[in-house]
């Protein structure tokens, strides 16, 4: 039967970036929903609660509801839902018309009955409406909507990321079950058709990242997604991946770690795992989308990324971004680029693995059927992948495998007051909330800089340079070790984080208060 | 060092079984082409890690796209290369220990899917290139390295488990007469989905089995290899079965079913898939 579960709307008239402090309305379907959430109602704000299932003492600020009972009076009890959100409906002022129009169109599909099924609905809606009017509650008003002048789509990270790389040409994926990437691995059961796709569930995450290994080698665009356990077991794939030159994406959505930790919950736990997911010397690409919308572009940046240097790249989600549903600006899917690697024609000299130092174009990979065929090794190889030990070999390829990473640009970055003493440097989803605070706490006219960056390796010129310039850099970052500040700090940034590490995303209060203390401390002379 | 590459390091020792094995993958892999009329360069050769992973430097004749992976996982490497090409003629080359033991969680999802590859297995009994550790296939009570006192582990049987696990095309031989592997190689490759050549590959320094198969009759030694009567049907399960439950190594075919691949299993669902383009992915979402 599973767990308890909650699911929250955040509603704004400016793009959402997190999900913010508190709770202005909660609806508590058992005690151990109310018990557990009580504390994040926001001041003025109302619980709506399942008075079918449990009681709470006279005078709070709370409500009971019997929605079970006032859907049956529809005629129909499936309605129970629509009574509560007409409960909410009525406490935030949200304009009726709008949820019946959502109605009639969810439930007009050319069934007989529909009409019936929409008619209860509604009345259930208006149940709702009249118990939260008898209850004398309020929680404000809603500002009117300020829709923006272009098309939007509703879309979730998972999937977002899942077109990304579907528009920038993916045409091989392979997974397996695990929370919370499942929904990648679905989404392209159901989506990755047509001619020269392909997408199968295989029998472990050990299948998925070899089965890309042989798609990208074959000349495929070849993606995988998994999470925490999923990808520790792809480590060894990944330092083949790396070794024999094989591009793929592999999508890491992470959850609380380790083992198997918090499955449905969020941290940002696995970037040392991504950044070095296997033995010996390795740094990965990475992209650390912080933004649904930014979902979508990373995954396409990231098929171009393993195409144009011919080799592994890691897409690194986390749970507060894949199941989060947001309306974002449809992309332009004319403006997104498909990029494939070089290959090689009849009569070319060069070797799959000769040196390469940066100055001319990367030479083209081989593909099956073609001219030139090699050996994609996984042992230490020559220019036609043999295997060798001798020093030469390994020294010349460790500087190419290394010097290829310098191809990779054109990731999404922010700078802003680069100039101030303090910099905050969130990565990832705790994109959101650190803007949030990072906003409130220039109107509170302290003097603190903006850095932020999707590609986390290699990282965009402009940021190192941001990064170099000795300012203190603050990295809130959801995990215990603080990862991303001791990475800067090895690249010699004086960095240090603001941790959390209770599997829930950052709020932007909390935030606001932890730097104000850093700044306060002095910490920025 | 190979024909092809003076530089290259690496050699099986003299005698070792690999080698009448390499000579009959290469005749197969031509002969495969010359039938199919198609280049060279359409054969993959996917290998696994050990003295047997060799094999995709050391084969002679034309240098196929080859991979050599991680230990015991050619099985997914070669599916994935199949089914981003299916054109592609794959096949892996592996030993009894990355085979059977580290890779054996991947023979029985290969044969689910009847995944149109072939397996040349080599098999010695033996851990070679670590210097002579117990294998799955070594004998009970073997003394390697790694088993001082013997083995307490049953070995694994290899036909029988693929048997029973739903591969379907099992053939058996050794690696002394190439010429005639070469054609059952070959004939593996021809049939539509996951086949297995079971080669018996005597390594001839920690595990020489080859007067143990063959005999040598002035010793007195009667060999365990048996040539499968002419009688023996390859479709039938029962006739299978009963050849397995002999002791000894039967050379030839044991087992040969028709059927669909999965390449053409998803080709049929392909069919019946829904079709959008990119575009109307897109507007699929569109906020209403």
């Amino acid at each position: 039967m599973g767990g308890p579960a909650s699911s929250q709307v955040r509603i704004s008239t400016t793009p959402v970036l997190s999900s913010g402090d508190g709770v202005d309305v909660l609806v508590a379907l058992n005690q151990y929903a109310y018990d557990h959430h009580n504390e994040d109602l926001n001041a003025g704000g109302v619980t709506v609660y399942n008075a079918e299932e449990y009681d709470l003492p006279e005078g709070g600020n709370y409500f009971g509801i019997k929605a079970d009972e006032l859907a049956k009076s529809t005629g129909n009890a499936r309605a129970a839902n629509m009574v509560t959100i007409g409960a909410v409906a009525q406490l935030i002022d949200f304009k009726l018309e709008e949820i019946d129009g959502f109605i009639t169109q969810r439930f007009t599909r050319g069934r007989p009955g529909d009409d019936e099924i929409i008619e209860a609905n509604i009345k259930a809606v208006r149940l709702g409406v009249e118990i939260a009017k008898t209850a004398g509650f309020t929680v404000g008003q809603l500002e009117a909507p300020n829709p923006p002048d272009y098309q939007q789509i509703v879309i979730t990270g998972n999937a977002a990321l899942s077109m990304g790389a579907t528009a920038a040409g993916l045409n091989f994926y392979a997974g397996y079950p695990i929370s919370p990437a499942t929904t990648v691995l679905v989404w392209m059961e159901n989506n990755l058709w047509g001619e020269g796709r392909f997408v199968h569930q295989v029998a472990s995450e050990i299948e998925a990242i070899n089965a890309i290994i042989g798609a990208g080698f074959s000349g495929k665009k070849a993606m995988t997604a998994t999470a925490g356990p999923g990808f520790s077991l792809m480590s060894e794939g990944l330092g083949l991946a790396w070794m024999a030159e094989i591009p793929l994406v592999v999508t890491n959505v992470q959850r609380g770690g380790p083992a198997t930790g918090l499955p449905t919950k969020s941290e940002q736990s696995d970037l040392y795992t991504c950044l070095h997911p296997a033995h010996g010397d390795i740094k990965m690409p990475l992209l650390a989308p912080g933004t649904i919308e930014e979902c979508f572009y990373a995954g396409a940046l990231a098929i171009n990324w393993a195409e144009r240097y011919q080799g592994p790249v890691i897409l690194v989600s986390e749970f507060g971004l894949a199941e989060r549903g947001e309306n974002i600006r449809r992309p332009d899917l004319s403006k997104v680029s498909q990029e494939s690697r070089a290959t090689v024609s009849e009569g070319d000299t060069g070797k799959r693995y000769d040196s390469w130092d940066g100055s001319t174009p990367l030479p083209g990979m081989p593909v099956p059927g073609g001219p030139g065929a090699y050996v994609a090794n996984g042992s230490e190889h020559d220019e036609i992948g043999d295997t060798t030990h001798l020093p030469r070999h390994h020294v010349r390829l460790m500087e190419r495998r290394f010097k290829k990473l310098d191809l990779l640009i054109g990731a999404h970055y922010e700078i802003e007051n680069a100039d101030a003493d303090m910099i905050i440097m969130p990565w990832g989803s705790s994109k959101g909330p650190a803007r949030e605070a990072y906003d409130r706490l220039i109107e509170q006219g302290e003097n603190v800089g903006w850095l932020y960056s999707v590609a986390l390796n290699p990282l965009p010129e402009e940021v190192m340079t941001v990064l170099k310039s000795g300012k203190k850099v603050i990295v809130p970052e959801l995990n215990y070790l603080g990862q991303w500040s001791s990475l800067l700090r090895m690249e010699g940034v004086n960095a240090e984080s603001i941790t959390q590490y209770t599997g829930l995303p950052f709020r932007p209060a909390d935030l606001v208060t932890r730097i104000s203390e850093r700044i306060g401390a002095g910490v920025t002379a | 060092m190979s024909k092809r590459n003076p530089e290259y390091d690496f050699a099986w020792c003299p005698g070792c079984g690999d080698f009448g094995v390499r000579r009959a993958l290469q005749v197969a892999l031509e002969g495969y082409s010359v039938e199919h009329e198609e280049p060279q360069a359409n054969n993959v050769v996917v290998a696994g890690i050990g003295c047997s992973g060799n094999m995709v430097h050391l084969v002679e004749g034309d240098q196929p796209f080859g991979i050599h992976g991680i230990h015991g996982r050619s099985l997914p490497i070669a599916f994935g290369v199949k089914q981003g090409n299916p054109k592609l003629n794959t096949v892996v080359v592996a030993g009894d220990g990355d085979f059977l033991s580290i890779g054996g969680e991947h023979i029985g999802p290969a044969a689910n899917r009847n995944v149109d590859i072939t397996a040349v297995i080599m098999d010695n009994g033996v851990y070679g290139l670590t210097k002579g550790q117990s294998s799955p296939t070594s004998a009970f009570g073997a003394i390697t390295t790694s088993t001082p006192l013997g083995k307490i582990e049953n070995p694994v049987s290899p036909l029988n488990l693929y048997m029973s696990i739903g591969v379907t095309y099992i053939a058996s031989y050794y690696s002394s007469k190439p010429r005639v592997l070469a054609k059952m190689i070959q004939d593996a490759m021809n049939h539509k989905g996951f086949s297995i050549v079971h080669v018996q590959s005597p390594c001839t320094t920690y595990n020489d089995t080859y007067d143990i198969l063959k005999g040598k009759p002035k010793e007195g030694i009667k060999g365990i290899a048996f040539e499968i009567p002419e009688d023996h049907d390859p479709t039938s399960v029962e006739d299978a079965n009963d050849l397995l439950s002999r002791p000894g190594v039967p050379l030839g075919v044991i087992f040969k079913k028709e059927g669909k691949s999965l390449e053409d299993r998803y080709q049929d669902m392909a069919a019946r898939a829904p079709k959008r383009t990119n575009d109307e992915l897109l507007d699929s979402y569109l906020l209403q």
